[in-house]
C-alpha cells in the first residue's frame, strides 16, 4: 500500500470540510476520488500534501506516518501534486516552471533530471515548443501541462491530480486523460480527484464517491461507472 | 529655474547618490512585501542599525582623516562588513520576534502592520538612549566613547578625502559620488542575478507568486521568508555605508525619513517590483533635487510625496506595476 488514508477530519475553522474518510492508493494504481462542488475532494488532496493541518486520523505514506510532516517534505518522499486552478508560477518561464519541480529533489543537478525533462517533453511535446514562454501567457490547456510536466520533475512515486481537465476543451481534455493513462503505464501511482466522472472512472482501477466530507461508495472504476445511482448522480444518465 | 539650469548636472550627480541610497533600501521594502504582503515599516530602523556599526567600527579601528590607500579600503571593507551583518541580523531578529509569532497564529495583516510600526519605535529609541542603557548594564566605562549624547547625531571620521576625479558641466564629481553610484548599482546587479537564477532566488521568487504552489514543489516557506528578510536586511547595510560616505552623520532617527523615503520609492516603481524598487529609488533622488533646485530646498520633501500622488493618480500600479511574482523573469 503507497498510500494509506485512516479516520481523517480537517477543518476550516469550526466547519467539518472533510469527515473520517479512510481510503487507499496501491502502487500502479489509478484511483478516482469524485464527488460534486464542496465534497471535500480538494480538502482532501491538499491534506496529503501537507497544506491542511489535521484534526484526527493519519495519513501514512510508503509505511511512513505523515500526518504531521511539513508539506515541503513531502516532495522528498516522493508526494507531487498539480493543484486544482493550475497554480504555475505565471511570472516564470516553462523552462523555470519545470525546474522549480525539482526543487527538493536531492539528485536535482544529477543527468536523471535532464532524462525526466526529455520525458516530459515526450509526454507534452507543446512545453518544449514553450521553454521560453512566460507560463502566465500560455493558454489553460497549456498551464495544466506545465504544471503536471512540473510535478513529474518532481520524479514522484505518487503523482496527485487535481482537476487537470478543469476548463479545458472536450478535445484536450480526452488528452490529457490519454497522458494520465500514459504516466500510469509508465510506473507512476495516480491519485486523482475529478468532477468530468465519466471519463475518470473509465479510466481509473478504483475510485471513491465523497459526499459532504464523507465517503459513501467505492468500488472499481467500472462498477461505478456501471452503477445506476452513480449514473444518475455524476454521470448524468447514460454513459 | 536659472538655478536649475546653471547646476543641472551637480544636481543630477548628487541626486544619483541619494537615489541609489533610497533604491537599496527600498529593495527591502519590496522583496518583503513580496513574500508575505507586509510593509515592514521597521526597515528603516534595520538601514539605522547599519550607519551605526558602519560608524562604530571605524571608530574601533581608529580610523581618521589621512589614512593610506590601503588603509582607507580596509576601512571601508570592514564598514560593509558590520553594516552588513549588523543590518541583516536585525532584519532577520525582527522577522523571528516581531512577525513569524503573528503569522503562525494567522493573524491579520493589521496586526502586522501595527507590530512593524512598534517595532520601529523600540528599535529607534534602544538606540536613542543607549547612553542609558550601556550605564545601566555597568559597561559605560568601556563604551562611552560609542554611546555618549545618544540622542544626537554622530560623525563618522573623514577617513574619504573626497577628491574630484573628473569635471562634468561646470560640477566636480568626486571619488565618493562614482563609488557611491557604481558600488550601489553592483549590489543591485548582483541581488538581480541571485533572484532570477540562484535556488533560493526562485524559492522567493515562488513564494511571492503562489505560496500554496510552492510549498507542493517543497519550498520551505519560513526559510524563504527568513532569507528575504536577511537579503533585504544585508541590501540596507550596504545603503547605509554609502549614505554615511556621503552624509557623514547619522542619528537614532536617521532612518525614519530615509525609511519613508525608500518606501516611498518602492511604491513608485511598483511594490513587490524589484526592478521598480532601483528605478523609483532613482527617479525619487533626481526629483527631489531637481524639484527643490525650482522650489527652494525646504521643499525637498514634499517635493517627493507630491511625486509619489502625481505618479499614482496616473498609474496606481507604480511605474513598472507588477509585483515581484509576476514580473517577467
Amino acid at each position: 500500500m503507497l498510500l494509506e488514508v485512516k479516520g481523517l477530519c480537517v477543518n476550516y475553522g469550526r466547519i467539518e470540510a472533510i469527515r473520517d474518510i479512510s481510503f487507499t492508493v496501491d502502487e500502479g494504481e489509478i484511483v478516482t476520488l469524485i464527488g460534486a462542488n464542496g465534497a471535500g475532494k480538494t480538502t482532501t488532496m491538499k491534506t496529503i500534501s501537507g497544506l491542511r493541518p489535521v484534526r484526527a486520523g493519519t495519513v501514512t505514506f510508503n509505511g511512513k506516518d505523515i500526518t504531521d510532516l511539513p508539506s515541503y517534505e513531502r516532495p522528498v518522499l516522493g508526494i507531487s501534486q498539480s493543484p486544482e486552478g493550475r497554480g504555475c508560477f505565471v511570472g516564470m518561464t516553462v523552462m523555470e516552471n519545470l525546474e522549480m519541480g525539482t526543487y527538493a529533489r536531492p539528485d536535482r543537478k544529477s543527468k536523471a533530471v535532464k532524462d525526466d525533462l526529455e520525458r516530459v517533453f515526450e509526454l507534452f511535446p507543446r512545453l518544449k515548443e514553450r521553454v521560453n514562454q512566460a507560463a502566465g501567457s500560455m493558454s489553460g490547456g497549456e498551464q495544466q501541462m506545465l504544471a503536471m510536466g512540473r510535478a513529474l520533475m518532481a520524479k514522484p512515486k505518487l503523482l496527485l491530480l487535481d482537476e487537470p481537465s478543469m476548463g479545458l476543451a472536450p478535445k484536450l481534455i480526452q488528452q490529457i486523460f490519454d497522458i494520465v493513462t500514459e504516466i500510469n503505464s509508465q510506473g507512476t501511482t495516480v491519485l486523482l480527484v475529478e468532477q468530468n466522472a465519466a471519463q475518470a472512472l473509465k479510466r481509473s482501477h478504483r475510485a471513491y464517491i465523497l459526499e459532504t466530507g464523507e465517503i459513501v461508495r467505492e468500488g472499481s472504476g467500472k462498477e461505478l461507472a456501471n452503477d445506476p445511482a452513480v449514473k444518475a448522480a455524476y454521470l448524468g444518465g447514460d454513459v | 529655474m536659472q538655478f536649475l539650469i546653471d547646476n543641472f548636472w551637480a544636481l543630477t550627480i548628487t541626486g544619483l547618490t541619494l537615489g541609489a541610497v533610497y533604491a537599496l533600501v527600498a529593495l527591502g521594502y519590496t522583496l518583503v512585501y513580496g513574500v508575505l504582503r507586509l510593509i515592514n515599516f521597521a526597515h528603516s530602523e534595520v538601514f539605522m542599525y547599519g550607519t551605526f556599526a558602519a560608524l562604530w567600527v571605524v571608530m574601533f579601528l581608529g580610523g581618521k582623516a589621512g589614512g593610506g590607500t590601503g588603509q582607507v579600503i580596509f576601512w571601508i571593507a570592514m564598514m560593509f562588513v558590520a553594516a552588513m551583518t549588523m543590518s541583516g541580523l536585525i532584519a532577520v531578529l525582527l522577522e523571528r520576534f516581531a512577525y513569524r509569532p503573528l503569522r503562525k497564529r494567522n493573524a491579520p495583516p493589521l496586526i502586522a502592520l501595527i507590530s512593524a510600526v512598534g517595532a520601529s519605535f523600540v528599535l529607534a529609541e534602544v538606540m536613542g538612549l543607549r547612553e542609558k542603557i550601556v550605564a545601566w548594564v555597568g559597561l559605560d566605562d568601556n563604551l562611552r566613547a560609542y554611546v555618549r549624547n545618544s540622542r544626537n547625531a554622530v560623525g563618522l571620521p573623514d577617513i574619504v578625502a573626497k577628491e574630484p576625479v573628473f569635471t562634468v558641466g561646470g560640477y566636480a564629481v568626486t571619488n565618493v559620488d562614482i563609488f557611491v553610484i557604481v558600488g550601489a548599482i553592483t549590489i543591485m546587479v548582483i541581488l538581480d542575478q541571485f533572484v532570477k537564477r540562484s535556488r533560493l532566488g526562485r524559492g522567493i521568487r515562488a513564494v511571492a507568486q503562489d505560496p500554496e504552489a510552492a510549498a507542493l514543489m517543497g519550498v520551505n516557506r519560513d526559510r524563504v521568508i527568513q532569507v528575504t528578510f536577511l537579503v533585504g536586511g544585508v541590501m540596507a547595510g550596504a545603503a547605509a555605508v554609502f549614505y554615511l560616505l556621503r552624509i557623514g552623520i547619522t542619528r537614532y532617527d536617521a532612518g525614519f525619513l530615509l525609511g519613508v523615503k525608500a518606501f516611498t520609492a518602492a511604491v513608485l516603481g511598483g511594490i513587490g517590483n524589484l526592478r521598480g524598487a532601483l528605478l523609483g529609488g532613482f527617479v525619487l533622488g533626481l526629483a527631489e533635487n531637481y524639484g527643490s533646485a525650482i522650489v527652494g530646498t525646504q521643499w525637498k520633501d514634499v517635493v517627493a510625496f507630491v511625486l509619489l500622488i502625481v505618479i499614482l493618480l496616473f498609474r496606481p500600479t507604480g511605474l513598472l506595476g507588477e509585483s515581484l511574482g509576476k514580473a517577467r523573469a
